[in-house]
């Protein structure tokens, strides 16, 4: 019989922390599966020079010389063979072009709408000229660059990091009050005193401490993997992965304001989720869409969020250039939360 | 204001479209007492208990906790000084039993620590158990605890030992009864003539959304006159109209080969009744005679039993 009881907005908080925590499934999907991701897409993506041309030469024996110079090239891959093997070769697309020298000119034979077979077409064709005396006018010099931030892996991680936001924010908030709803533990909060506020800061809190560790894992393990690193502040990247995950938490919230069955709030999740997953540009950039289509994905929240991350990681950007993002951001967030606090039903 | 009662509600109303679950209630649990809403699934008495308990509104009528009524602004302190047990409230799977006490606590301003809890119920061995492994009756005695988290004035209990075995049943039952003798108020709703008998000081029964009754236990039975009831099984077939024209008999029943004689409490009664059972030549298998009950007086007012909605293995109530 005591008369300072703890305090509500802690336990709740903690409430949360400890059925996250010993959710066993949930911790895999929220901390394990985006690493996974990031290794899977990671390697088979790493960049790489890009292959040689590969080369076949037939009718070598009148113009040796034209041949080893072909053979003995270092921007080429060339080997000599009979006319029938190297026709089939072409046709199957084992080589990029096939050079015959058995005329007085080389004849060079390969498809043409193939970006390989011109570029293969381009290089047999220099290193023959040089071999057959061609000297260049201009005498240019070469400086090779290679861009910190310019990698695939570079663009991935700041998508990959947006996409666990997401779900984490919408599974970790809105579905569980469907979970709460169904299971009647929101009636019977609703008939104790407890501040209706404190249930939805509970959670906030509860997120956010939870989103500094998946942040945590993810940056680390991308750093330590694959050398990425963050070129803004470190402080903007956590400021704008907090505002992607509050909006993702509002967003979330609205389904699960009213929806009393764990099916249909599975349906309704994935069915926000997925256009995200495919359009938003997390894995591959949406500039890949027809042009109509960039202004309305640019305001998708997760398109707001990925973009903003990507700028903050490789650009070095400054969260005062992000304003457009930001603001998508707030207006998907806010109305979402604010209809579904309007909404919202305990039992 | 002060000795208001702990609940009184008035033509209590509720509508669900066509549907009316609650029609013109009246009601009235004075302060330190254990009042007991009986009646079988769809009588209306979960809906009432939620209104009550500030859950639902009413669609019309008034309610009013220890005086003072939901929705006027004193919402929150009529909230400290109630406590509420649901049916089938899953309380966080994954936190431990004192985890889920502290909790609940935590939301009151005065109230019991989750020591004072976990003796009370008797689970201070389970109190590092995770809530979705306690054992049914163990959930169920969390589940009053936290009805009890902030020491309230006016307890509700909807159907509190449904599916428990009857130790656990006990168990909770002494709750309940220690809780009164402090000085509580308690609203239950439950299928059980038993617990009723055992708990409360006053009974009323609903069926279809109205009161069909309400007394104390003893009056209830008494007003059902001064009768006996008989009950047999036949093999064969009976005569119940012999049975019937006894000046001694008022009804018989049959359900199956079940019989069940509503007669006179006298042995000159029965001994009619079972002279023309002789007369009728027939054999009556596991005879019994009993006093009336509150399943009777239910049976009498509602035509049905009491545990006849729900098939889910509530006890014998003696007119199956």
């Amino acid at each position: 019989m005591t008369s300072a009881g703890p305090s509500p907005l802690r336990e709740l908080t903690l409430a949360r922390l400890r059925e996250f925590w010993r959710e066993k499934g949930i911790l895999f999907w929220v901390f394990g599966f985006p690493v996974l991701m990031t290794i899977g897409l990671g390697i088979a993506f790493r960049s790489q020079p890009p292959e040689l041309p590969r080369v076949t030469v037939i009718g070598g024996a009148r113009a040796p010389s034209l041949e080893k110079a072909l053979v003995s090239s270092p921007r080429l891959v060339a080997r000599s063979s009979s006319a029938d093997t190297a026709q089939g070769d072409l046709k199957r697309g084992k080589v990029d072009v096939v050079v015959d020298l058995g005329g007085a000119a080389p004849v060079y034979h390969y498809d043409a709408l193939k970006e390989q077979g011109q570029m293969a077409r381009l290089l047999v064709d220099e290193v023959l000229q040089r071999a057959a005396g061609r000297r260049d006018p201009l005498q240019a010099t070469e400086a090779k660059v290679s861009e910190l931030g310019s990698r695939y892996i570079d663009f991935l991680l700041p998508g990959l990091i947006g996409l666990n936001l997401m779900g984490s924010s919408m599974w970790g908030v809105g579905y569980n009050f469907v979970v709460q709803r169904k299971r009647r533990l929101l009636r019977r909060l609703a008939v104790t005193p407890m501040h209706r506020t404190h249930l939805f800061f509970a959670y906030f809190s509860a997120r956010s401490l939870l989103l500094l560790l998946e942040l945590l894992v993810l940056v680390v393990f991308g750093r330590l993997a694959f050398g990425t690193v963050i070129q803004g502040s470190y402080l903007s990247f956590f400021a704008m992965s907090v505002a992607g995950a509050a909006c993702f938490a509002g967003i979330s919230l609205l389904i699960g304001a009213r929806v009393e069955n764990t099916e249909a709030a599975n349906g309704w999740m994935n069915l926000v989720q997925l256009p995200m997953w495919v359009l938003s540009g997390a894995f591959f950039s949406y500039e890949r869409f027809p042009d109509w289509l960039h202004a309305p994905i640019r305001c998708l929240p997760l398109t707001a969020l990925v973009d903003a991350l990507r700028a903050i990681c490789n650009d070095g950007a400054r969260l005062t250039e992000l304003g457009a993002e930001l603001l998508v951001l707030a207006v998907w967030g806010s109305v979402s939360s604010l209809i579904a606090l309007k909404t919202f039903r305990w039992q | 204001m002060s000795d208001a009662p702990a609940i009184r509600c008035q033509r209590l109303v509720k509508r669900y479209g066509e549907l009316v679950a609650v029609a013109g209630l009246e009601l009235e649990v004075k302060r330190g007492v254990c009042f007991g809403l009986l009646g079988p699934n769809g009588a209306g008495k979960t809906t009432t208990v939620e209104m009550l308990e500030g859950l639902q509104a009413p669609t019309s009528g008034s309610i009013e906790l220890f005086g003072i009524s939901w929705g006027k602004g004193q919402d929150q302190a009529l909230r400290e000084r109630i406590g509420v047990q649901l049916q089938a409230t899953e309380l966080g799977d994954r936190l431990h039993v004192d985890e889920v006490f502290r909790l609940f606590r935590s939301f009151y301003s005065r109230g019991r620590d989750p020591e004072e809890l976990l003796d009370l119920v008797d689970l201070r061995d389970a109190r590092h158990q995770q809530f979705s492994q306690l054992s049914g009756g163990q959930k169920q005695r969390v589940a009053v605890a936290t009805a009890l988290a902030g020491q309230p004035d006016l307890l509700f209990l909807d159907e509190p030992t449904t599916g428990l075995d009857p130790r656990a049943r006990k168990q909770l039952w002494k709750l309940v009864e220690r809780f009164r003798a402090e000085g509580g108020s308690v609203l239950l709703t439950t299928h059980y003539m038993e617990e009723a008998q055992q708990l409360c000081d006053e009974i009323a029964i609903m069926d279809h959304g109205r009161l069909m009754a309400q007394g104390t236990p003893r009056s209830l039975v008494d007003g059902l006159g001064d009768v006996q009831f008989l009950e047999f099984e036949l093999a064969g077939e009976l005569d119940s109209g012999g049975l019937e024209a006894l000046e001694a008999v008022e009804s018989v029943q049959r359900r199956g080969p079940r019989y069940r004689v509503r007669l006179g409490r006298s042995l000159s009664a029965l001994s009619s009744v079972l002279g023309e059972l002789e007369r009728q030549n027939v054999v009556p298998i596991g005879l019994s005679t009993h006093q009336a009950t509150l399943d009777d007086v239910f049976l009498q007012l509602t035509g049905r039993g009491l545990t006849e909605d729900n098939g889910n293995g509530a006890p014998k109530s003696g007119d199956e």
